[in-house]
């Protein structure tokens, strides 16, 4: 009786520590989303230089209209500019403008984290809209398909032959690994130029870029050959980047997982080689998997400005960089802020995770904070 | 510091290291080359002035080298002057009081398989009022005469034979082909020896005229050249050490940052602790990339401030977390509390025992972040955000691609500067992971 009393009281305290403690990194996760994209917002606007741009676009505009009306046209100079002045006045009240910048950061702010991501102020979706979840409704599924297919693969395959190369430390194939692991200083971008050049150029056998041939095959079967074709070049650019090093890192961590002293203890004790691997090796590093694996697919969302841009594959990444050349800030925060909040999330989740997970993290011991 | 300096040493026991240093060793004598034979203003002056300096090179020629495989045989830029060429003869011949006749002969071999790109003379003329009057004559090996010209010729003027339209029309194609072409073989060009008469009247008794033909080639130097007939090898041979530089500076400055600031978290704990962990999921939520793209595009895309941008977002970057476990476990050892009981400072328990004692360990991530930064500058500058006035790598890299240089087949503009940057990737990269299993010390128990 009284010893179950105690594990009652303990699983209470349990509970307790751990509510507050997700409270607590509820709360420390949501400030660093709302100071994070507050100075978004602060250097998208330039801390105010992109309003001194819309205004002088704006009277340039007023003057333009005033002087090409023929109502106006007999109107005094002075007059005129007064009429321009007046113009001004009420469209920069119209768009918000004739409060402070501070004021209006605040505002964007509110809006921002209410996902109230508002109209773009020169991008527009392929359907003509200026509603920026439209834009990036548009070109999140083409990120993702890139990106997604390429950290799959590039997860999944590392994973597995990085847990047979630790099986079989020091054969041919680990050495040839650990050898090739330097050619992954390049990024992704840059064997790209060079398998473009290759494949495009020199053998002309596929596209140099793109996401569907032009004009785009009518048949649905057509169309999804066609991005298929146009998606081996980024994909092999991706992962041969990723290759090795992925391979490379997670062959060292599964090694020195099986070096603990518990694997050799099991070792001596004669349990089956598969079962070794299953109880003593994945289970310790599953948080670690866990992680990287959540990280992996978020930065997929974010696509690849760069790969992106080099491939002119049409998604996030390519939209971000269009966004930042043409002074498009509601774009850009918008962008950032969707990627904050996934981002955000997914911290949030694998600090719970871990701490359930992990028996080795005390949790709330400290006030939280691992 | 000794257990540094032998770990150092093993190094010679990685091929793949000595390979790798033997390859840095090359780029940074070639850098300290650059920068004594070219100065730093001379390199932003040269890569910046455009026509004026580079006016005499081939639009877009290939690298000098190709000539070197079999089979190929392509023009360089061949130039003949009147003032400098003994081979060129000049005849003035008075024809009454104020007119004379100038009679320039410019002879130059062409022994190659292609054509050349352009042809253009460039005339130093001297006058007061009256301009002189040009002709042309150009005589082909096998003594054919083509006549053109009847043009009056300014001071310092360059004109262009390819430009000239009615030549092109009685030619029936482009000049620097038709002057050229074989009649029996009209794919290649006729080899011999060709003239160039350029038969001048001077109005005036001080008058003189003297030109310099220019027959551009199809290989140019030992880089080739770009769109703006700048030598490519300029561009790359500053590039080189700027990007070391951008490289290690960055590196060096990433590391040292993060190193400050995660060992002073460590050792205060603490609210200061809890401030730089915050300031970490901070600056987590905000993508490194798209703000410095920001940072280019709205403020200023030179390297310098790029640098100082890298280094500034690097201070709370994620890396603090490996760090500062490193030092945590550092903090508790007994010569540091060795060092506080005999009343040593924080400052100087951090500056003087914790950094130094953690170095070794952060050298393979400090050499393996150095290609990073290196490729960083060179994606800004693919992205259009390469420093305005500096050559770099990236730079070129960037001019070929807008000049779409892969449709149009000029391939050494993409590929050379590729082969630097991915040599030094390499070669940094190949001495960082040997370096990682010398000082990992888990890594080497396994």
């Amino acid at each position: 009786m009284a010893r179950q009393e105690t594990h009652k009281r303990t699983f209470f305290q349990t509970s307790l520590r751990l509510l507050r403690y997700v409270v607590i990194r509820g709360l420390s996760v949501g400030v660093s989303v709302v100071i994070g994209v507050y100075l978004t917002i602060y250097i998208a606007n330039m801390g105010g230089y992109v309003d001194k741009i819309k205004e002088s676009e704006i009277r340039e505009q007023v003057a333009m209209s005033v002087h090409a009306n023929p109502q106006y046209k007999f109107l005094p100079p002075s007059k005129q500019k007064e009429l321009i002045a007046q113009q001004v006045e009420l469209e920069k009240k119209r768009l918000g403008l004739d409060k402070p910048f501070l004021y209006r950061s605040g505002k964007y702010l509110v809006q921002a984290l209410s996902l109230n991501l508002g109209r773009a102020q020169h991008l527009t979706s392929d359907s003509g809209s200026r509603r920026v979840w439209l834009i990036l409704a548009e070109r999140l599924p083409v990120s993702v398909l890139l990106f997604g297919t390429a950290n799959l693969i590039l997860f999944f395959l590392g994973v597995f032959l990085a847990l047979g190369l630790s099986r079989k430390y020091g054969s041919l194939w680990d050495k040839t690994v650990v050898a090739m692991a330097p050619t992954s200083a390049a990024p992704p971008w840059f064997y790209g130029i060079i398998l473009i050049l290759i494949f495009a150029a020199i053998l002309k056998i596929l596209p140099f870029g793109g996401l569907v041939d032009a004009p785009p095959p009518p048949t649905r079967l057509g169309y999804a050959l066609s991005v298929l074709k146009h998606m081996i070049l980024p994909l092999m650019a991706w992962i041969m980047s990723g290759f090795f090093i992925t391979v490379y890192n997670w062959r060292t961590f599964f090694l020195i997982y099986s070096s603990e002293d518990y694997v050799e203890m099991a070792r001596a004790k004669g349990v089956a080689a598969r079962a070794i691997e299953r109880r003593y090796i994945l289970r310790p590093t599953l948080p670690t998997i866990i992680t990287s694996f959540a990280l992996m697919l978020i930065s997929a969302w974010m696509g690849a400005i760069i790969t992106e841009t080099v491939f002119n594959w049409p998604g996030l990444g390519q939209l971000f960089y269009a966004a930042i050349s043409a002074f498009d800030s509601p774009v850009i925060v918008g962008e950032t802020v969707l990627y904050a909040y996934l981002l955000a999330i997914t911290v949030f989740f694998l600090d719970i995770i871990y701490a359930l997970v992990d028996p080795r993290i005390k949790v709330g011991a400290k006030g939280g904070g691992l | 510091m000794s257990g540094f300096l032998s770990g150092l040493r093993e190094l010679t026991k990685y091929r793949s290291a000595v390979l790798g240093l033997f390859i840095i060793g090359i780029f940074v004598v070639v850098a300290v080359y650059a920068v004594v034979k070219v100065p730093y203003s001379e390199a932003k002056r040269l890569w910046r002035s455009g026509e004026k300096v580079w006016r005499e090179n081939p639009v877009n020629a290939l690298p000098a080298w190709v000539n070197l495989f079999p089979g190929i045989n392509l023009p360089p830029n061949i130039v003949v002057d009147s003032r400098k060429d003994k081979n060129v003869q000049k005849k003035i011949i008075s024809q009454s009081a104020t007119l004379r006749k100038a009679e320039i002969v410019l002879p130059f071999e062409f022994d190659y398989d292609g054509f050349p790109k352009e042809l253009t003379v460039h005339f130093f003329t001297r006058y007061k009022r009256t301009k002189p009057f040009v002709l042309f004559h150009w005589q082909t090996p096998d003594g054919r005469v083509f006549d053109f010209g009847n043009v009056q010729i300014s001071q310092d003027q360059w004109y262009g034979i390819s430009l000239d339209k009615d030549l092109a029309a009685s030619l029936g194609g482009v000049p620097e082909r038709g002057l050229f072409v074989d009649p029996h073989n009209p794919d290649r060009p006729l080899k011999g020896e060709y003239k160039l008469t350029i038969e001048a009247y001077l109005f005036e008794p001080d008058a003189d005229i003297d030109a310099r033909l220019i027959v551009y080639g199809q290989v140019h130097g030992i880089a080739g050249t770009d769109h703006l007939r700048r030598d490519i090898s300029l561009g790359l041979l500053w590039g080189i050490p700027i990007a070391l530089i951008f490289g290690v500076l960055a590196a060096l400055g990433t590391m040292v940052s993060t190193l400050i600031i995660a060992a002073i978290g460590s050792w205060f704990g603490g609210w200061v602790d809890g401030l730089i962990q915050r300031l970490t999921e901070i600056r987590m939520v905000l993508p490194t990339l798209p703000i410095l793209i920001m940072i280019g595009v709205f403020y200023s895309s030179s390297i310098w401030v790029m640098l100082g941008a890298v280094i500034l977002l690097s201070i709370i970057s994620g890396a603090i977390k490996t760090y500062r476990a490193v030092f945590l476990q550092e903090k508790n050892a007994p010569y540091i509390e060795a060092a506080r009981s005999y009343g040593a400072g924080s400052l100087r328990i951090i500056f003087r025992y914790l950094v130094p004692r953690v170095i070794p360990w952060l050298v393979p991530g400090f050499v393996l972040a150095i290609p990073d930064m290196v490729f960083l500058e060179a994606a800004l500058a693919v992205l259009g955000l390469g420093d305005p006035v500096l050559p770099t790598l990236g730079k070129v890299l960037d001019d070929a691609f807008a000049n779409g240089a892969l449709y149009h087949g000029y391939y050494y503009w993409v590929v050379e500067p590729s082969v630097i940057l991915i040599a030094m990737g390499f070669s940094f990269s190949m001495v960082g992971f040997a370096l990682d299993r010398i000082f990992n010390p888990r890594l080497r128990e396994i």
